[in-house]
Formats: C-alpha cells, structure tokens, sequence
C-alpha cells in the first residue's frame, strides 16, 4: 500500500528519498547519460589533440615553452569565464562546454605525455636505435609504452576532473548532472541535489577504477617488474 | 551591434565600474572572499600538513583526500552546502572555499618536509639540534618552495571556484557573467569573464613569483652557475 502523501519523503523535501529516485528515473538517467557522453568526447578529443602536440614538442624542443606556456594559461582561466568567452561564438549550446572541456582535459594529456616521454631512459632509446629501429618504430614500441604509465596518470586525471567539472556546464544549458544540481538550488530540492551529487562522486570513483584496470591491463610488465622487487 | 563592441562599450564606461552591481564591487567581493578562505585553510592545513611531514605520518592519507577532493564537482558541494541549513550566502562559499584549498595546502606542506634531503636532517641532528630546531631552521626553509606552490595552487583553485558560487546566488565576479547571461547582456558577460580570467592569471604569476623568491637554495644555484634540480612540484591540481 503506498504511504500517505502527507509523510512522503517528497513533501517532507527530504535528502534521501527512494520515491524521488523512483519517479524521476528516466530524467536521472538521460542527465546522467549526458554527463557520460560530455565526458567522453572531451576526454577523447583532449587526448587526440594531445598527441601531434606532444609529437611536435618532443621533436623540436623549442617550441615546448610556447606549448606548455600557452596551454597553462589556459588551463589557469576558470571554467565559468571560458564557458562565458565562448559564448558569443558558439551560443549555449553543448559545443560551448565541449570546446571548454576539451581545452582542460587537452592541458593535462600534453603534460602528462611530456612528461611520460622524458621518463624514457635513454640507454633504451640508444640500445633501440643499435638495433636499428626507425623513429616511428621506436616511438611505437619504445617510448608509448614506457611512457604508458604517465600517459594513463594523466588519463585518471582528466576523466576524474571533467566528470567534476561538467557540472559547471550548467551554467550554459548543457551540464549533465549540474542540471539538475542547478535545478535543486533554484527549486530548494534537497533529494535532487544529493542524488545528482553522489551520482557525480559515484561516476567518477567507477570511471577512475576502469582506467586503473585499463592500465594494469596495458602495462602487464610494470606489475610483474613490482612483484620481482 | 558585434560582441566585440558590445564587449568594449560596457567594460569601457564607468558607470558599469561602479554601484552595488558594478565590476569593482564585484572584484572586492572576489578578492575578500578568496583571501578570507585561502587565510582560514591556510590557518587548518599548513600546521596539519608540516607536522604530519616532520613526524612522517599520514602521508598516504593526505593524497587520497586530495583525490577524493578531484572527484567531488565544486558545484554539488556548493548547492549542498546552500540547500542545508547553512543556507544561501557568503558563509556556504566561504566554506566551499576551504573545502576546496586543504587538499592542495595539507598535501604540498607534507611533501615539502618529507622530501628534504635525509643527510642533510642527519647533518642537523649531529650538529646537536633538537626536533624543533631541525624543524624551524632545516625543515622548513627547505620546504618553503613546496609549501608556497601549494599556497599558489589552493588560491588559483580558489578564484576560480568562487566564480562558481555565482551560481549559487553568492557575490563575486561570477555574477557579472550570470547576471550578463540572464539579462542578456553580453557585454556584462565577457567583461566578467575576461576580469575574472585576468585575475586568475595576475594570482597565478604573482604566486610563481614568490615561489621562487623563497627558495633558499635560488641563489647558491644561481652562483654554481647551473638550473640545478629544483624541487619537483607536486602535481595536486584540482577542478578549476
């Protein structure tokens, strides 16, 4: 029998609240869905764009000022002002938060690879270029895997802080789970707020799990090295 | 008329500068309350963090709050803080705020003592000083460029998320692009977006800058001739 509605916990504006979760079901999950795929495609997109500029640093050393440069200042300018600049240019629409997010996540994933680059002894390199290999054969089977690590930290990083950061996204129309965190605020719904809060930290702690797995899956020597010692 | 001009009529006239809704008003706000956060987390995490490193505890405690802290969205904790009897205003963002500056502030200090050179806390410890003399004149100096970068850190973290407290209502120059945004008003919007983004970036230079300036060890590097190692810099950015 259902409870009168005088004790429900909706009317109650309770925190928790099995009867919100249950009647707002398919809104939950088509934000939460949004949420996935804002991730998604920036983390992709980041790490795409990553890697010919990771490419052109470690090629010509010159240019790693101006990159690492360029992207720290843009990685210093707070998400609600680069939501705002790109406003007027691409309207409040998801590709605002996806160029802010991707401009985030690009930061991170050229660092990290840079930094995975230099980790690669080079009496590896020298004892790869002895046996001859190519520079395209020794970036594929030398240094992407032994930068792997690096590469994977900086994919942990990413992932975790754009699922925080898509939030924000609200402030244009397009956040995910933010909707509804903006919903709560302006409606003083408590069950809505929590839920979309604990659905955020939830996504991120699985999402970063997956990437730990990945990793291991990837790196099967780092482990058996570890194990050895 | 283009967002260009719209842009450079409204940050251009000085009747948007001033008033209770004006630019100026706003950067007061923004600044206060970020100084009034990084000054409390300062107070709580600097102690906590130093005397965790000196003692060589709870190191591995203090990462994975900082971790933890990546994963939770400023945003949520800010509605949460807002819907709860706190309630809307300037003390839910101060508190946001805080939340938000520990884990760069407790992680940085514990890390620039654990990774002064063990010889040379030996060497201090031959010479005949006490647990606290190590402290104050090895320790410490040594870590000052560790600690200062976690300082740089937390208040580049913290300009930023109290941007994100406009949307909760609460003042700073977030609400000059929220408020731009529900009015319409795009020369509003960009004014805040470029002010606030001029800010984060003058706080994160000024902050680079002191950073070195209280590294003991700039000026035997810089007589040796060399770049030397430096301190390698604790990688504990958050969502910004």
């Amino acid at each position: 029998m259902p409870a009168p509605l005088a004790a429900s916990c909706l009317q109650q504006n309770a925190w928790i609240c099995g009867e919100y979760i249950s009647s707002r079901k398919d809104m939950i999950l088509g934000d939460l869905r949004e949420h996935i795929m804002l991730t998604v495609v920036a983390v992709v997109a980041g790490f795409l764009l990553s890697i010919p500029l990771s490419l052109l640093v470690r090629r010509f050393r010159r240019t790693e000022t101006t990159v690492v440069g360029l992207t720290s200042v843009a990685y210093g300018v707070p998400s609600v002002a680069l939501f705002a600049i790109l406003v007027p240019i691409t309207g409040l629409t998801a590709t605002t938060v996806e160029i802010g997010l991707t401009i985030y996540t690009l930061v991170i994933f050229v660092r990290n690879n840079l930094a995975g680059f230099d980790s690669v002894p080079a009496d590896v390199r020298d004892a790869a270029a002895g046996m001859g290999m190519g520079s395209l054969r020794m970036l594929v089977r030398v240094d992407v895997p032994l930068a792997l690590p690096a590469i994977i930290a900086g994919l942990r990083v990413a992932t975790v802080s754009t699922i925080a950061l898509v939030t924000v996204g609200a402030l244009v129309g397009t956040g995910g789970l933010g909707q509804e965190l903006n919903d709560a605020f302006s409606t003083f719904f408590k069950a809505e707020a929590l839920t979309a809060s604990v659905l955020c930290v939830l996504l991120a702690l699985v999402a970063d799990l997956l990437i730990v797995a990945l990793g291991r899956v990837l790196t099967p020597w780092d482990r058996a090295g570890r194990r050895q010692r | 008329m283009s967002t260009w001009s719209q842009f450079v009529d409204y940050i251009t006239s000085w009747s948007n500068w001033t008033g209770s809704t004006g630019v100026l008003h706003r950067l007061e706000q923004h600044i206060v309350l970020t100084v009034v956060a990084v000054v409390i987390a300062g107070v709580i995490a600097l102690p906590l963090g130093l005397s965790l490193g000196h003692v060589g505890r709870g190191g591995t405690l203090a990462i994975n709050i900082t971790n933890v802290g990546r994963a939770v969205p400023t945003f949520a904790v800010l509605t949460l803080l807002t819907l709860s009897p706190i309630g809307v205003g300037n003390r839910a963002t101060v508190i946001a705020l805080v939340l938000f500056a520990l884990p760069p502030l407790v992680t940085n200090s514990y890390v620039g003592i654990r990774e002064v050179d063990g010889e040379v806390r030996d060497a201090a410890q031959g010479m005949g000083m006490s647990g606290m003399q190590v402290f104050r004149r090895v320790e410490l100096p040594l870590a000052m460029p560790l600690v200062m970068a976690g300082v740089r850190i937390a208040t580049v973290q913290v300009v930023a998320t109290a941007t994100i407290a406009a949307l909760v209502g609460a003042g700073g120059l977030g609400r000059l692009v929220t408020d731009g945004l529900s009015s319409q008003n795009q020369g509003e919007l960009l004014t805040g977006a470029v002010v606030v983004a001029v800010l984060a970036l003058v706080v994160e230079a000024g902050l680079a800058l002191l950073q070195r300036v209280v590294d003991p060890t700039r000026a035997l590097r810089q007589n040796a001739g060399t770049r030397g190692v430096g301190f390698a810099e604790a990688v504990v950015e958050t969502e910004s």
